[in-house]
């Protein structure tokens, strides 16, 4: 038997690292904007409630922020990674171990609590993640990753819960809350599928919970069945299963030995980073941002602990293997220090969109979609070779250090706890 | 391209918000006589900051702390892990700033006070919502 699963999830985990630093910003609709082509990709509750949705281009908000007092920002991703990093932290404290799913979600394990303790552990989470770093989170636990997944969701929206949801398998809570969730909002059940579902009569996570789950793998797939076990608390997704669709892709593996080499831990993140693009261009999106992190073995405490991560934003959201390669190299530039064992590296492409319906930016020329239209065929013949030759038979040199990184970042709140020069004032008043 | 020295073999654990010991010591090109007197390298981290995690810093502007030690272009070291007590350093958070005051009771009541009689004391209604952290240390650089 495996313990419970919690997922943490931080709340509007942008806004709310802009916030920490700007207590004003409190109660006021606020946006992050992505920093070329200036669309809303984080909201806080009041922007949302405004009726502003994600990927909204900032031109068509000038008449709400005059009026409403909306504030729109730049992104700031170092500030965003710092943070996150925070928040791992403090769950590594308080849990036996804990699974970066995105920038903003991490998974948690639970063992070793009782079930009356689990509830007490829980808010325990929910107090001093938000205590200890100012971000508030929302914190759901239960039998499986899935059911973890719908417990975050009702410790968020249902007000009842106050951000923490802990679900005992069987429960009146748990059969309640499968009977009110459509399927379309269980983990892993795409569009495509509700339609399918809903031809057998089934809506809710509680009519696939019923079902017999080699029924569901003989109509559909092994993923629906196992997302249906998964419902009836029997856990049997792993991390990083690659069926599942992906609202971030992420490659990691640990090195055969631990190893403190930079070039070799540089060749696996760049391996990684191919291989994540390479993924994101198999599920057509387009990434905005680039995720590195490095692990030592923490079940070694003779050797000194270093797990580092970093973030570099992308020029624009791009599906091009050369620049993502390009930002992992420069992210673990930013992280790498020599004299560690490290055990592990990985990759995460994180802030997808959907490729088809990427906004184009206002710079764009035609000059710039005949290059685009170049990479896309040049990209699409490398996964072709790679493909049918097997994995590695083409891939991309080292980038050329031209460090031409530049941003724009009109309105990036400053770098408040990563720059000397930026650090938060604090008025003596 | 001399390859980097580290005068400590095993840097200290403690990640970011402090910078990296990248160049503390030992740039030269030769070995470093540090490796004979390993653990005997003082760190100022491990010193200052107790809670990384929680742990941010903070330039100070305005004089009002200037009686408390705590003057114009300090550096704030603010944990956010500690449980407030009359007579602590506060970082709290008035009309949306952020502001350095020191925690005071005066009779029962609970206020926040400067270090210069000028100020008034402020009384806190809700303490759990005001405090943004608690100053563990100040780090006044003199000009050399």
């Amino acid at each position: 038997m495996i313990g419970p699963v919690g997922l943490v999830d931080c709340n509007n985990f942008y806004v709310s690292c802009e916030r920490v630093f700007q207590p004003r910003l409190e109660g006021r609709p606020v946006g992050v904007l992505s920093n070329n082509d200036g669309c809303v990709i984080a909201r806080s509750a009041e922007l949302k409630a405004l009726g502003v949705e994600m990927g909204t281009p900032a031109f068509e908000l000038r008449d709400l922020v005059r009026r409403q007092g909306v504030v729109l920002l730049s992104s700031n991703y170092e500030l965003y990674g710092d943070m996150s990093a925070r928040v791992r932290e403090v769950l590594e404290e308080l849990c036996a171990g804990v699974e970066p799913y995105s920038i903003d979600e991490m998974f948690i394990h639970g063992d070793g609590f009782s079930r009356r303790q689990l509830q007490d552990h829980a808010q325990e989470i929910h107090r001093k993640v938000r205590r200890y770093t100012g971000i508030p989170v929302c914190v759901g636990l239960a039998a499986t990753r899935t059911l973890a997944k719908l417990a975050n969701r009702a410790a968020k929206s249902v007000p009842g819960y106050a951000g923490v949801c802990v679900l005992s398998p069987g429960s009146p809570d748990a059969q309640a809350l499968l009977e009110k969730t459509p399927l379309g909002d269980v983990w892993g059940v795409g569009h495509r599928l509700v339609e399918r579902l809903a031809l057998m009569g089934l809506h809710t996570a509680a009519d696939l919970a019923a079902q017999d789950p080699k029924r569901i793998r003989s109509h559909f797939s092994v993923t629906l069945e196992r997302t249906a076990r998964e419902l009836q608390g029997t856990p049997c997704i792993e991390m990083n299963d690659t069926n599942r669709p992906r609202d971030r892709i992420m490659t990691s593996r640990s090195f055969g030995r631990l190893t403190s080499n930079q070039d070799e831990i540089h060749q696996a993140i760049r391996q990684h980073a191919q291989r994540s693009a390479e993924k994101l261009r198999a599920q057509d999106s387009k990434a905005r941002a680039v995720y590195v992190f490095l692990k030592t073995n923490r079940h070694r405490p003779d050797l000194a602990q270093y797990s580092p991560s970093a973030i570099v934003e992308l020029d624009e959201p791009t599906d091009d293997s050369r620049p993502i390669l390009h930002a992992a190299t420069q992210a673990l530039q930013a992280i790498y220090r020599p004299n560690y064992l490290f055990m592990k590296a990985g990759v995460m492409l994180i802030d997808l969109v959907d490729a088809n319906r990427q906004q184009l930016s206002l710079l764009d020329t035609p000059q710039r979609q005949a290059d685009r239209e170049r990479n896309d065929r040049l990209m699409a013949t490398l996964d072709q070779l790679n493909q049918k030759m097997g994995r590695d038979t083409v891939t991309l040199g080292r980038p050329s250090p031209k460090a031409a990184w530049h941003l724009r970042c009109a309105n990036r709140t400053p770098r408040w706890t990563t720059q000397w020069r930026e650090l938060p004032y604090v008025t003596a008043r | 391209m001399p390859k980097i020295m580290h005068p400590h073999p095993t840097p200290t654990p403690l990640p970011l918000p402090h910078p990296l010991p990248l160049t503390r010591a030992g740039l030269s090109g030769f070995p470093s006589p540090a490796q004979d007197y390993e653990g005997r390298t003082l760190d100022l981290n491990e010193r200052l900051v107790k809670r990384p995690a929680a742990t941010f810093f903070m330039t100070v502007t305005g004089d009002s702390m200037g009686p408390l030690g705590i003057h114009e272009g300090d550096i704030l070291v603010v944990d956010r892990s500690i449980d407030p007590r009359p007579g602590h350093i506060l970082v709290a958070m008035l009309d949306g700033e952020l502001t350095v005051k020191r925690y005071e009771r005066i009779g029962q009541r609970p206020y926040l006070c400067s270090g210069n009689p000028r100020y008034t004391p402020i009384p806190i209604a809700d303490l759990e919502c005001q405090v943004w952290g608690v100053v563990r240390s100040v780090i006044h650089e003199f000009p050399v």
